[in-house]
């Protein structure tokens, strides 16, 4: 099978989790298209890691599982606490770093 | 190695300003105490170097130090001074301990603590004689620009009502300046021949620059220190911050940093580019003249009395720009005297403006009248030293005034004819504020105002002095300053216009 | 004139014996000033007794040294003293040094003898004054800064003098400053005073530019190689010196006003010695003068438009003290004339001073006796007949009063008339309009000066109330009587006798022999008929007619002269208004201007930033939005630099 295709499949679903972080409110929704545009990016690295023939974009992968990983822990712990304090998982509810 | 007089004369105050801001809060009185008696060492040690001091010496300067500090740009901590220098930290240890004893219960009301302005006086004063003995362009800009930090915090957190408004104001001049002279500096480290000690000033003058490039490189530095002087328009920073200013702050803003200005035209500007300034020249001389004229004229028209003295200031500082840049003998040795003059003169104005408005409790003009006859030492003195702000024969601004006149004179003849009209101008001034506040019957305010009180007169006695023996003997001063003048004069490669009688001095 | 430079560019002789004292002279009053200024209440007790002694002290090194000056050849009688190194800057070397010449000398004794008795004088006069000791140490400080004045030997000295006279006059005519007219009198004095000075600066600079010397003997040596132009500008600019210090016209106003300073200071200062200085330089300035014959015109000019001027306003003035002033200033303009006419009228304009010294000063002193006994009362309508009761006032009075009318014999006599006739000297229009003022002037003189001695002694006691009149202390009397000894054979002893024109030749030069337009008896008999014609008049009007308390409306002409001529209007209205507006138009144009400009700037920039501010929403699409925005620029840009 042609490679690219798996190039356009990363390409889509990214910009299908762009699309939800730009457009959701629900703050588990946002985040879980960030998590989706990180796993489009990792599809693309071994995708082209494949194409080039060497190892350098399997390992990011790992790296970037790694940090996506750490970034769940910390991201949907903050979620719950203003989930618990505001009763509500709304972003645009959480505006309050404005000028 | 010989003695680092001038390290240790601006490390005193750095030292003692630390050790004061270290002393334990609540003890205010032992702070300005331990401040006071710091500030008395720099001035026995610069007594002791002004008396060693040779100025027959051929060396364009005296207890020189010389030390890497960052090679890899040819920055060194370079100190050393001339006559003109020397004259300067001399008027600068004589005008702090007179300030820190006038200021002795300034800082007291309000939440401020005292002991962090007697710090911050000190801070200033080790700042201000390291720009006056700093031989590196580098060095001197950092100084130039570390001088704010203090001034900054003495206006914005000890000063009137409008504190902040004229700190922040303050800041903005001069570091608008400071920048302007942070990229002729980086300016002149690309265009001068590099290597070790790129930046002493040794190595700098003589330097030759393209016509625009110097010009360039002169404007950026002119620009720093007219904004600093203040020359006329570039000034109005300087009625705010005096006037909002606590009083010993404002002399050594006024009477001390601006001369920080002037002093760099004479360092700086004319050595380094003699071109340019020749060629600045009859800009900023007109500058000077409307300078002396406008700053007279809103003086006469002020309600407050240390707005009022502040525009005498830039009165002033107008006399002196216009000498040192008629490129006279006399008129450059008549400016750095006036530097010394003015600081004095001045300080005795605002200490003594200080001690009436605190009794007052207002700055308005308007607000005084009688004092002279329930408090005739304040009255005297105070005229005293508006006399000598009018240069009045026999005071010493006399003697500086009128040689930067007969200097100018001597090149340019209407500049000097319209600059004398500031004379009058000057008793105008001057004799209106005294009889605007101390003449008259007492009104019922008024006739509450005590004498001065023996600190007071042990303030204002050493200024009057100073003022009273310089008028009458300002040789031993002149001695020190000529050669300085004359070596910048030979830098600039300007010659005084001979007698222009025909036949005369053959 | 050939002689005259000469005679004052040759090197005067170092001074030795009896002149190495000649700083003492302006030391011991300067340290009676000191030791009463700096002294405060301690020397209250002593203070005036010291300030009386020491310009005597000062007097007798003054006599020592003239009679000593006597001695010595008439080519021979300069002798300079070198204190100290001044101002030393590259070519500008002024060195503090005192010179004893004729013309000094007769300053040096007029200004310690008729100092002495007025401060004598004082000491009487005010008695009552609780600041006695201040006003001592001011008169002090008075007589050392004229000494200064006279015996400098380069001009940049004698300006020290020049502004400590200033300083002086300052002082003392706002001794009594809790009286706020009292001290704007003494501010308008400085600052007219300030811009005579302004032309005394510009002409010392000129001379610096012009000779690269401001002493006179480097000044008057090289005065040869100036230019014609350069002389006229150097000689009007000190012609502005004198005008402002001498009260004459156009700086004349301040005179009047300075009479609300105590009498004896009108006497010492603006009568006797301080205003006559702008004469004295002049005078001293003959060499540049004598090059410049536009300059000495104006100055001949401004003398007789002044003479004419002070002796109208004092025919109208019922203050005592504000009409001796109309007339110092009137007879200080017959000085000017002379001193403008060159050789032939610098001894008679310095004679005219000397007498005009004395017989002033009694006059003055002799109103301070009458205001005394009068409770400080100074109108004239509210004196009259105080002959009776005050005797000697009265005689002393009376010898000044005939001294300055030039009553035949008496010492105006002498000199007023020689400068008559010096005016009449020449030909052309100039001796028939200049002779023709001092001839009217004379008897103008004649009239208000008798008006004032009528008012005063006889006619009808119009006294108030409350007043009782009685003669003065013998302090106050006996320098009366001495100064009316002076007035009345001052002129004698050095007129006819030809003194003064010998003690002075070394210095003002030898005039030649020049006829006069009208024979000389014709002019005495003129000037005769005029003065008893103007005296007459007086007499008619004030004596042998009910003088009423409040004065008549007048005729136009009086009522002008009763406001001096709306000079104070004029001043007002071309000067202090415009200036006043000005000074308030520019504090406008700072604030909104200079100042607003950059307020402004700091406006516009604070008024930007918090646009940009509202960029910050919170919202975090936004945010990610922008980034998305800002990833594609890069992106596009990236490619565009690709391709």
């Amino acid at each position: 099978m042609n490679p690219m295709n798996y190039v356009y499949l990363s390409s889509f679903l990214f910009a299908i989790g762009a699309a939800g972080v730009l457009l959701r409110r629900n703050a588990i929704v946002v985040f879980m298209c960030v998590e989706l545009m990180l796993n489009a990016c990792n599809l693309a690295f071994v995708t082209f890691a494949r194409m080039q023939g060497n190892l350098d974009g399997q390992v990011i992968a790992f790296f970037v599982m790694v940090v996506a990983a750490a970034e769940v822990v910390v991201g949907l712990s903050i979620i719950v606490v203003i989930f618990r304090t505001r009763r509500s998982a709304s972003v645009d509810g959480a505006n309050l770093l404005k000028y | 190695m010989s003695f680092p007089w001038l390290t240790v004369i601006a490390a005193v105050p750095l030292a003692g300003a630390v050790a004061v801001a270290l002393l334990p809060s609540g003890r205010s009185l032992l702070a300005k105490q331990v401040a006071l008696g710091v500030s008395l060492v720099p001035l026995v040690l610069t007594v002791v170097m002004s008396l060693k001091f040779d100025s027959g010496s051929a060396a364009a300067f005296q207890f020189t130090e010389n030390h890497d500090w960052i090679p890899q740009f040819g920055v060194s901590y370079a100190l050393g001074v001339d006559g003109i220098g020397l004259v300067l930290i001399a008027l600068t240890t004589v005008l702090t301990p007179v300030c820190l004893l006038a200021s002795w219960r300034d800082a007291e009301e309000g939440r401020r603590s005292a002991k962090a302005y007697f710090a911050l006086m000190l801070l200033l004063e080790a700042a201000m004689i390291g720009v006056f003995a700093a031989t590196d362009v580098f060095l001197f800009y950092v100084l130039f620009e570390a001088m704010l930090i203090p001034m900054y915090f003495i206006i914005g957190a000890y000063g009137g009502a409008q504190r902040s408004y004229a700190a922040v104001k303050f800041l903005l001049y001069s570091l608008f300046g400071g920048l302007l002279m942070l990229a002729a500096v980086i300016g002149l480290f690309v265009v001068s021949k590099g290597g070790d000690h790129a930046f002493l000033l040794q190595n700098l003058v003589g330097t030759h620059f393209s016509p625009s490039t110097e010009r360039l490189l002169f404007l950026g530095f002119f620009a720093a220190f007219a904004i600093k002087a203040p020359l006329w328009p570039l000034h109005t920073w300087l009625p705010d911050a005096a006037a909002e200013a606590p009083p010993g702050g404002a002399v050594l803003l006024v009477g001390v940093m601006d001369k920080v200005g002037t002093f760099g035209m004479i360092r700086l500007c004319l050595p380094l580019f003699p071109d340019a300034s020749k060629w600045a020249a009859p800009v900023v001389i007109t500058l000077a003249v409307i300078g002396i004229l406008y700053g007279a004229l809103l003086a006469i028209a002020q309600t407050d009395l240390k707005r009022l003295i502040a525009y005498t200031s830039i009165s002033h500082f107008g006399f002196i720009t216009l000498g040192i840049f008629a490129m006279t003998t006399q008129a450059q040795s008549g400016s750095t005297l006036y530097m010394v003059n003015h600081g004095f003169s001045t300080a005795a104005l605002f200490l003594i403006a200080g001690f009436l408005i605190s009794r007052r409790g207002s700055r308005a003009i308007d607000d005084f009248g009688g004092v002279q006859r329930v408090a005739p030492m304040l009255a005297g003195t105070f005229l005293v030293a508006g006399l000598s702000s009018l240069a009045l024969p026999g005071l010493s601004s006399f003697v500086s005034e009128f040689l930067v006149l007969v200097g100018t004179f001597t090149r340019y003849e209407v500049a000097a004819v319209v600059a004398t009209a500031g004379i009058i101008l000057a008793s105008l001034y001057i004799l209106l504020m005294y009889q605007r506040t101390m003449t008259g019957e007492p009104t019922e305010e008024t006739s509450k105002l005590t004498d001065l009180t023996p600190r007071e007169a042990w303030v204002v006695a050493p200024l009057l002095a100073v003022i009273i023996a310089l008028g009458f003997y300002p040789k031993p001063v002149l001695d020190v300053i000529n050669p300085a003048v004359a070596r910048t004069m030979h830098q600039v490669g300007q010659h005084d216009p001979a007698p222009s009688a025909e036949g005369v001095g053959k | 004139m050939g002689t005259l430079l000469a005679a004052q560019s040759h090197q005067a002789a170092g001074a030795s014996g009896v002149f190495s004292l000649t700083w003492l002279l302006v030391a011991l009053p300067m340290l009676g000033a000191a030791v009463l200024l700096l002294g405060g209440r301690r020397t209250d007790r002593f203070g005036h007794l010291l300030g009386a002694a020491l310009p005597g002290a000062a007097f007798v090194v003054g006599v020592i040294e003239f009679i000593a000056l006597l001695g010595r050849d008439g080519s021979d009688r300069a002798l300079s003293q070198h204190l100290f190194s001044w101002v030393p800057a590259g070519g500008f070397q002024v060195d503090v040094g005192l010179l004893v010449d004729p013309l000094s000398m007769c300053f040096v004794l007029l200004i310690t003898g008729v100092g002495t008795l007025i401060h004598v004088y004082s000491i009487g006069y005010m008695e009552h004054d609780p600041d006695r000791r201040r006003f001592f140490g001011y008169l002090n400080l008075f007589v050392a800064a004229m000494l200064l004045l006279v015996l400098a030997d380069s001009y940049l000295t004698l300006y020290v003098g020049w502004e400590g006279v200033g300083l002086a006059s300052y002082l003392l005519i706002g001794f009594w400053s809790y009286n706020p007219a009292y001290a704007a009198a003494a501010k308008k004095a400085f600052v007219a005073n300030r811009v005579g000075d302004f032309g005394l600066s510009v002409a010392i600079m000129i001379m610096f530019a012009q000779l690269g010397t401001v002493s006179f003997q480097g000044v008057f040596a090289g005065a040869g190689h100036l230019s014609e132009g350069v002389a006229t500008a150097m000689g009007l600019m000190l012609l502005l010196g004198a005008c402002g210090k001498s009260a004459q016209f156009p700086l004349q106003s301040w005179l009047g006003d300075a009479m609300a300073g105590p009498t004896p200071v009108s006497a010492l200062i603006h009568a006797a010695t301080m205003v006559t200085a702008g004469v004295y330089l002049v005078v001293r300035s003959a060499p540049i003068f004598e090059l410049a014959p536009n300059a000495q015109l104006v100055v001949v000019i401004v003398g007789a438009v002044t003479l004419i001027f002070g002796a109208i306003v004092g025919c109208a003035k019922d203050d005592i003290k504000k009409a001796l002033a109309a007339s110092t200033m009137s007879q200080i303009g017959y000085m000017m004339l002379a001193a403008g006419l060159g050789p032939v009228g610098y001894v008679f304009a310095i004679f005219h001073l000397l007498t005009h010294g004395f017989f002033k000063a009694g006059l003055f002193l002799g109103a301070g006796s009458v205001m005394h006994g009068m409770n400080d009362q100074v109108d004239m309508r509210r004196f009259g007949g105080l002959a009776t009761v005050m005797k000697v006032t009265w005689i002393t009075f009376g010898l000044g009063w005939l001294a300055i009318i030039g009553f035949p014999g008496l010492s105006g006599f002498w000199s007023k008339d020689k400068i008559i006739e010096a005016a009449f000297v020449g030909d052309g229009w100039r001796p028939w309009v200049f002779g023709l003022a001092a001839l009217i002037g004379a008897g103008v003189t004649a009239f208000y000066m008798t008006r004032v001695f009528l008012l005063t002694f006889h006619g009808k006691r119009r006294w108030s109330e409350d007043v009782h009149p009685h003669e003065s202390p013998l302090v106050m009397t006996v320098p009366l009587m001495i100064l009316a000894v002076g007035s009345a054979f001052l002129g004698l002893l050095l007129g006819p006798t030809g003194a003064l024109k010998t003690w002075l030749e070394p210095v003002t030069g030898v005039p030649g022999d020049e006829s006069t337009a009208l024979p000389l008896w014709s002019l005495t008999v003129l000037t005769v008929v005029l003065v008893v014609a103007g005296a007459g008049l007086a007499w008619s009007m004030y004596l042998r007619e009910e003088v009423p308390v409040t004065a008549p409306r007048g005729s136009w002409l009086t009522r002008a002269a009763r406001v001096d001529l709306y000079q104070d209007a004029l001043n007002e209205s071309l000067l202090m208004r415009p200036g006043q507006y000005l000074t308030r138009s520019l504090v406008y144009a700072d604030n909104r201007g200079i100042d607003g400009a950059v307020n402004g700037l700091a406006a516009l920039i604070g008024g930007t930033s918090g646009r940009f501010r509202r960029l910050q929403t919170g919202f975090v699409r936004s945010y990610a939005l922008s980034m998305f925005g800002g990833a594609a620029l890069v992106v596009g840009a990236m490619l565009l630099v690709r391709l």
